[in-house]
């Protein structure tokens, strides 16, 4: 099996950055890492996970959609996009790589949406094994291996370098570009490591949760149910949730005038605030209540009814992370579950 | 559809026709003088002025007319305001269609219909009556009930009169909210309305108006005898995308810019209370 | 006392006001799944209390902005404050934004809040336990036992405590404590003030520049009480979602900072709900440092009735002249 030792990381970096823009995570402090661009120099961060989620490398934030001149009366449409550059993210975990697959789902669906389809063409995901998965993982409870994150290339870490698997063609004739800086190792190694993760994953504190009550069809079931008024009291109506998941994905549309012409453009929208299906003629969310329901029933309910029982979740656990009041997935799981998540 | 669905096209808003005091018709036309695409009835598009915002509108001309595409409007925020301040010949954009239409090749086909309107609620619903009128062996009788505020307030009025109500087979019953000069036509709410036509129950229904009025007129039916598989209606909520993955339209697990905007009454009561 | 000795009394107080009727409803901390993730809870019976009401080191939310819908509604509900929440509730009854009559305010000691930002940047991970032993925490993870000393587990806001006096409440559980004039508030200001104007641009630059416009800030502010916020009004012109990175973009803090320039409390919220670790605080440290020395050492919320020196006007107010002089350093 091919292995790269660490030792020889930055040389494969170099590598990889000839051909194409690479982006790896980088400490900003011990704990807090964040996706920057790769040149000499840069130290990748050997943390678990980044602040926000790898979903911007296709979905961005902000990204201009069309661009539009007034003349007189007349309207000129311009769409902005030049040819999406080629590129490559480092260090991608098994959450964060299952969540493009949910991205897909709606991104990918006809109509496609071609500017995410254009990033998704272009980019090369370089996936990265979890050795120390922390007390706020659960991706094993969505059938995610950490130990097997995926992507077109993935690197299974023992600690002292990564042994690569191709999982795509584009992943494969990448592995060609790079052989020079491998070596040949025996397999074993590898699924030594593996072992290692899942051993650590099976005892993680959240690794039992059931979603048994969840998934499409139980609408009926979930939806009035009164625990929602308790889970969602304290809910401040912020985004930080829908921020950090790497699987939401709702947007908002809207025009900015420059003085020079009409830029469209989308950004990232949050279910959780109060304008969000706010109408001239009325809002049906009306409070934090139902606007709180909708994100949970989205990722538990409605998303899997519409895609083949896929949950609109990969157990990343920043949510966890960064609710300021710590309100999350797994409470609403396990509150409106009770009778399976008995502990 | 255009592979590019986020990105409109530029057409001219060729007439404005001021309908009612506060309901206009725009025709469009493309630059070359063409209909911008095809579409069926209930189907919507999204239109907007750069600059102001972009939103969705029922296309209220029939796919028969091949010549135009027209939309009715009614003013009622901050993109619709604009719209009413447009003046021939102007550019707008617009992006389309979108969404499921009324089964018209299908369940209604060969039906007697029974078109339930009020206020601005006729504009999705005329581009149906006109498809029906248009193709008028193919569908029984039709039977049109519409209620609005005040006479002034009655969409259509001059083709409700001159077209509709001297259609072999078709019946208009309008009722205003209110007594009034000049009005001596039925007065009374719609639902309540329906329930006095107490129209025969074989009819498939569509019915469209502000949301309370689509409440009540379905439970007056749901009394009359009618089924929740008999009744179609038409649904308004906030989009953005109008492809299904802004993510903010949705009932429950449906979208109505995609799913819907037309659902049966059977559908609907499947869907969560939230809308 | 010790926090589960505080605990203690705050349930059996709870519970004896929850049956002598004098509330019928208590607002606290509820336990989460781990030992740090509280959540801001309302309980009704001395059963929920008793389940999950919680009063450790993890319970840094201030619940004073919830007061503002809890206390429309019917009945008197309890409130626990730590002594820095109860300038931000005097701050909302200054603003007429808090029902005083339907709420029933227990002063609470605080030791300082502990920060699991700042025990994960010690590079403890994978948290399922933490004891508070040997003058430290003894912090258990999913990989061992970890030691952390109380200074480096403590929030930046709660190693520069203003005050553990409480400046409102009806009882008080515990001793009342003593203002800190002398506390450190505003070291990381001066610095900034060191910085050159270019220096500092790029320092705020560099800061904003990581906002996701998740609006957890302003959410959580209790001084931003506006009911449709400016930046929720498309009608405003400056309604704005998206993030992205331009100076009008970083705007959004300039002008809450602004706006609540002389209602601030200093407690520090805006910094412990920022995803990105932006240091919020310290704009507003920077118009509470210049507020006290342009017009006198004034703390927001310390007094229900008070005037902030912004909408005061006091015959030995500075000089519009050395404000301007001021801004030109």
């Amino acid at each position: 099996m091919l292995y790269l030792p660490s030792v020889k990381l930055n040389a494969f970096l170099e590598k990889t950055a000839e051909k194409r823009k690479l982006y790896v995570p980088v400490d900003e402090e011990p704990g807090k890492s964040s996706y920057r661009p790769w040149e000499p120099g840069v130290v990748v961060s050997r943390g678990l996970n980044t602040v926000r989620s790898a979903k911007d490398f296709f979905f961005p934030q902000t990204e201009n959609l069309a661009g539009f001149r007034i003349q007189n009366k007349k309207i000129e449409v311009l769409d902005p996009r030049k040819e999406t550059e080629d590129f490559a993210v480092f260090g991608v975990r098994a959450c964060d790589a299952a969540s493009f697959g949910i991205l897909d789902k709606v991104f990918l669906s006809e109509p496609v949406d071609t500017y995410y389809k254009n990033r998704r063409e272009h980019g090369l995901i370089l996936t990265a094994s979890c050795r120390r998965p922390a007390e706020t993982c659960f991706c094993s409870v969505f059938g995610i291996d950490a130990a097997e994150p995926g992507g077109d290339v993935s690197f299974t870490d023992d600690g002292n370098g990564w042994f690569l698997a191709s999982h795509t063609d584009k992943g494969a004739a990448f592995l060609g570009e790079v052989a020079s800086l491998l070596e040949e190792r025996d397999e074993s190694g590898a699924e030594a490591a593996k072992a290692k993760t899942r051993e650590i994953v099976a005892r993680l504190p959240l690794s039992g949760l059931k979603t048994d009550s969840f998934g499409g069809g139980k609408t009926a079931e979930l939806f009035d149910r009164p625990e929602w008024a308790e889970l969602s009291e304290a809910c401040i109506g912020c985004g930080t949730c829908t921020f950090v998941c790497p699987t939401c994905q709702c947007y908002d549309i809207r025009d900015f005038d420059t003085g020079r012409e009409i830029r469209r453009f989308r950004c990232w929208d949050s279910c959780m605030y109060s304008d969000f299906t706010k109408m001239a003629g009325g809002n049906p969310r009306l409070t934090q209540k139902e606007r709180f329901r909708q994100r949970f029933m989205h990722k538990l309910v409605y998303f899997p009814e519409n895609n083949g029982g896929k949950f609109g979740c990969v157990g990343c656990g920043r949510c966890l992370r960064s609710c300021p009041i710590h309100m999350n997935i797994v409470k609403v799981m396990k509150r409106l579950s009770e009778d399976d998540n008995e502990q | 559809m255009n592979s590019e669905t986020l990105i409109p096209q530029a057409v001219v808003v060729e007439e404005i026709r001021q309908d009612t005091p506060d309901v206009k018709t725009f025709r469009i036309l493309t630059r070359d003088g063409k209909k911008p695409f095809e579409h069926m009835p209930g189907q919507c598009a999204m239109v907007s002025i750069p600059g102001v915002g972009e939103g969705m509108f029922s296309i209220t001309s029939s796919p028969t007319n091949a010549a135009y595409m027209e939309f009715s409007i009614k003013k009622c925020g901050h993109l619709t305001n604009w719209l009413h301040m447009l003046e021939p010949g102007m550019e707008v954009t617009i992006r389309g269609p979108y969404g499921r239409p009324f089964p018209v090749e299908d369940e209604l086909k060969g039906r007697d219909l029974l078109f339930i309107a009020g206020g601005i609620g006729l504009a999705p619903l005329r581009s149906v009556i006109n498809y029906v009128r248009d193709k008028r062996d193919q569908y029984g009788d039709v039977q049109i009930i519409y209620g609005a505020r005040s006479k002034d307030d009655l969409v259509d009025y001059a083709e409700i009169l001159d077209e509709w109500s001297v259609t072999p087979g078709f019946t208009v019953n309008l009722t205003i909210d209110r007594e009034q000069d000049s009005w001596d036509g039925h007065v009374g709410f719609v639902p309540n309305y329906v329930k006095e036509l107490n129209p025969d129950l074989s009819k498939t229904v569509l019915v469209c108006g502000p949301p309370i009025m689509i409440k009540f007129t379905v439970a007056g039916l749901t009394e009359l005898g009618f089924t929740p598989e008999q009744i179609y209606t038409t649904m308004e909520l906030r989009m953005k995308c109008g492809i299904g993955k802004c993510g903010r339209c949705n009932i429950g697990a449906k979208y109505v810019c995609k799913d819907g905007p037309v659902f049966r009454y059977d559908e609907l009561g499947e869907l969560p209370d939230e809308y | 006392m010790r926090y589960n000795e505080i605990a203690a009394a705050m349930i059996a107080r709870a519970k004896e006001l929850l049956s002598d009727g004098t509330v019928n409803r208590v607002i606290g901390w509820k336990r989460g799944e781990f030992c740090y993730d509280v959540t801001p809870a309302v309980f009704e019976t001395a059963e929920e209390l008793e389940k999950d009401f919680v009063y450790d080191a993890f319970c840094g939310a201030n619940v004073s902005k919830y007061l503002i819908r809890e206390s429309e509604k019917p009945g008197k509900i309890l409130c626990f404050l730590k002594p820095c929440d109860t300038f931000s509730f005097n701050q909302l009854l200054t603003e007429h934004r808090i029902r005083r009559e339907n709420v029933h305010v227990i002063g609470i000691p605080c030791e300082g809040m502990a920060d699991m930002r700042r025990i994960r940047k010690a590079g403890i991970d994978g948290v399922t336990g933490i004891r508070e032993e040997d003058g430290g925490f003894t912090v258990e993870t999913l990989y061992g036992e970890e030691r952390i000393s109380v200074y480096d587990a403590l929030a930046e806001r709660c190693l520069s405590c203003k005050s553990k006096r409480h400046v409102v409440y009806d009882e008080l559980i515990g001793e009342e404590g003593e203002d800190h004039p002398d506390a450190p508030r505003f070291e990381q200001v001066a610095k900034l003030e060191e910085m050159t104007a270019e220096e500092r641009f790029a320092f705020w630059r560099g800061e904003l520049s990581r906002c996701i416009r998740c609006n957890a800030c302003r959410n959580v502010c209790p001084a931003c009480i506006c009911e449709n916020c400016v930046f929720d009004n498309p009608d405003s012109g400056i309604s704005q979602k998206a993030a992205a990175d331009t100076f009008e973009e970083n705007m959004y803090h300039i002008i809450r900072a602004f706006h609540v320039a002389g209602r601030c409390t200093d407690c520090g919220e805006c910094s412990r709900v920022c995803p990105e670790n932006i240091p919020l605080h310290l704009l507003n440290r920077k118009f509470i440092k210049d507020i006290d020395e342009l017009y006198g050492v004034y703390r927001a919320g310390e007094k229900a009735d008070a005037r902030n020196p912004l909408v005061d006007f006091t015959e030995a107010d500075a000089e519009a002249r050395v404000v301007h002089e001021r801004g030109k350093a």
